[in-house]
């Protein structure tokens, strides 16, 4: 196994301001992600958290530096690198069943009609949707839509799931329940897994690894924190885990001592 | 029945009498204006006020004389017929010229003022050029009906790919569609309620700009036909042919918004 899965080398992104010096959004990025490892990355709003995840993706591009996975840099999107949107992206025109599909499609074009059709399915079972594949987007709950992303995103065996502010839209009930399919998921099929976040429970009950950013502009990784828990994990036994509780603290004094953020 | 209907039905009852009390009214101080009941007689026939036997212009719409003589159905065919091959052509370079303006921003600013300035001329005003230039009714009525309703098409199909969201557009860019793919995945189907209100509102400027153009053009059609009946001094048959015109074009908007409902993803309830 390489040691090296993806890589993220002196990674800056600065945007051009007319008649001003450039601004820095994040600079100095160094990060090494291990195959199967899941990253939180926290920050107030305006660290540049997305901008970063942007980058990996290929939606956005860096102005300086190199992004590496499995020995090749990065130029442009592709669906080597599923992105889970905070709005979910579905198309409204398509059933939950045509998402997926129009996706796999897409990224596995030499599959057989009865192929396909086991590939949509058995992504649309991972999430528990099955009764919902032929409703339209509309038609069903926010966090309903959210797990289709997510079962969308994950049926085109991607070497890394990106998932920005996956849970940020939905209420706590159903953000923990979202949780738990993503951990339950996890189990399953190991994945890379890179999280945007601003919600400290989630990202220690979800990662392995939580990059806690500085503020902008200039924003860059001030601190990263391993959190030593088996998976799985349970949310309710973690409430009284020392490991949980230093790891929640260690995030608690980063975002609110270290790099609090007055808002303006 | 509940009472929302009854109100639809019993509201526009009373609105009726009293335009046609106005019209009555009209005619009683204009010479020679048609009242009401001589217009009814001439539409469906009876006994006008000499006491002759009058056989009303709807009695038999479907007659056909000969080639110059046809009933009242056929003159409606005969205009949309046109409206129809008008709108045809406003559609099929419409739509994709309003694609490629919306998404081409050079398109856009290398169009755009000649699109806002061709937009407000008036049918009537094309239709001297367009003549000389086909010295042919048929074509001359159809080339004036594509160039004044291709407009809300080519604007609506523009703005209509201009609201794809750049979400759906990074689903695209992550899964790699090629441009074509693209087009037909999502520009289209985002574009589709759109283009349907643009072709809705060009269908209702073609069925305005059919009368004026067979007014002028001559020959057959329900334009000419009403204007033959003034040259005929059969001032009722005026009125006649204005009530079809306006019945032809509500009835052309209403089917219009049921297929534009039904391409809508939006609209709930389709099958």
């Amino acid at each position: 196994m390489s040691e090296k899965f993806l890589s993220l080398e002196k990674i800056e992104k600065r945007f051009p301001i007319p008649g001003k010096d450039d601004y820095v959004a994040v600079t100095d990025i160094n990060l090494e992600i291990k195959r199967n490892e899941i990253i939180s990355i926290i920050g107030h709003s305006g660290c540049g958290k997305s901008t970063l995840l942007n980058m990996i993706s290929g939606l956005d591009s860096q102005t300086e530096g190199n992004i590496v996975l499995e020995g090749k840099d990065i130029k442009g999107p592709g669906p080597d690198r599923a992105v889970v949107f905070q709005n979910h992206s579905l198309l409204p025109w398509l059933s939950v069943y045509n998402n997926i599909e129009m996706a796999v499609k897409k990224v596995m074009p030499d599959l057989s009609p009865i192929e396909l059709r086991e590939r949509v399915e058995k992504f649309i079972s991972m999430v528990n949707l099955d009764h919902a594949k032929d409703k339209l987007p509309d038609e069903i709950s926010g966090g309903m839509k959210q797990r289709v992303g997510i079962a969308r995103a994950l049926s085109i065996t991607p070497k890394v799931l990106l998932m920005d502010e996956p849970f940020g839209a939905l209420d706590s009930l159903t953000r923990a329940n979202l949780q738990e399919h993503l951990m339950r998921i996890q189990q399953k099929v190991k994945n890379t897994v890179i999280i945007i976040t601003h919600d400290i429970d989630e990202a220690v009950l979800l990662s392995d690894r939580v990059i806690m950013m500085t503020n902008g502009p200039d924003a860059t990784i001030g601190e990263i924190l391993e959190v030593k828990l088996e998976h799985p994990r349970n949310r309710v036994e973690l409430q009284h885990d020392p490991e949980y509780i230093r790891c929640r603290e260690a995030i608690l004094s980063f975002l609110y001592e270290k790099f609090a953020k007055e808002d303006e | 029945m509940n009472k929302e209907l009854v109100k639809k039905i019993f509201l526009p009852l009373i609105v009726l009498v009293v335009i046609i009390q106005v019209w009555a009214g009209i005619a009683m101080v204009v010479d020679e204006f048609p009242t009401p009941s001589q217009t009814y007689t001439a539409a469906f026939g009876g006994v006008d006020a000499d006491g002759d036997e009058v056989i009303g212009v709807l009695s038999d719409p479907f007659y056909i004389e000969n080639q110059d003589d046809k009933g009242l159905f056929w003159q409606i065919v005969e205009s949309l017929k046109r409206v129809f091959a008008g709108f045809a052509l406003a559609i099929l370079v419409g739509v994709p010229f309003g694609l490629m303006l919306g998404m081409s921003k050079t398109a856009q600013y290398a169009f755009d003022p000649f699109i806002q300035i061709f937009k407000p001329i008036s049918p009537l005003a094309w239709l001297p050029l367009l003549l000389f230039i086909f010295q042919d009714i048929n074509m001359t009525a159809i080339s004036t009906i594509f160039i004044t309703s291709i407009w809300p098409i080519i604007i609506n199909t523009a703005l209509g790919v201009k609201s794809v969201s750049e979400d759906y557009m990074n689903v695209a860019k992550v899964l790699r569609f090629t441009h074509f793919e693209k087009i037909i995945q999502i520009i289209l189907p985002v574009s589709v309620p759109y283009i349907f209100t643009g072709m809705r509102l060009s269908l209702g400027i073609a069925w305005l700009v059919i009368v004026a153009a067979e007014m002028l053009t001559g020959g057959i059609g329900i334009g000419f036909w009403i204007w033959d009946e003034y040259n005929n001094l059969n001032y009722h048959n005026i009125i006649i042919g204005i009530i079809i015109v306006g019945l032809v074009g509500y009835l052309l908007d209403l089917i219009m918004g049921k297929i534009s409902d039904y391409f809508d993803y939006t609209k709930k309830g389709r099958a």
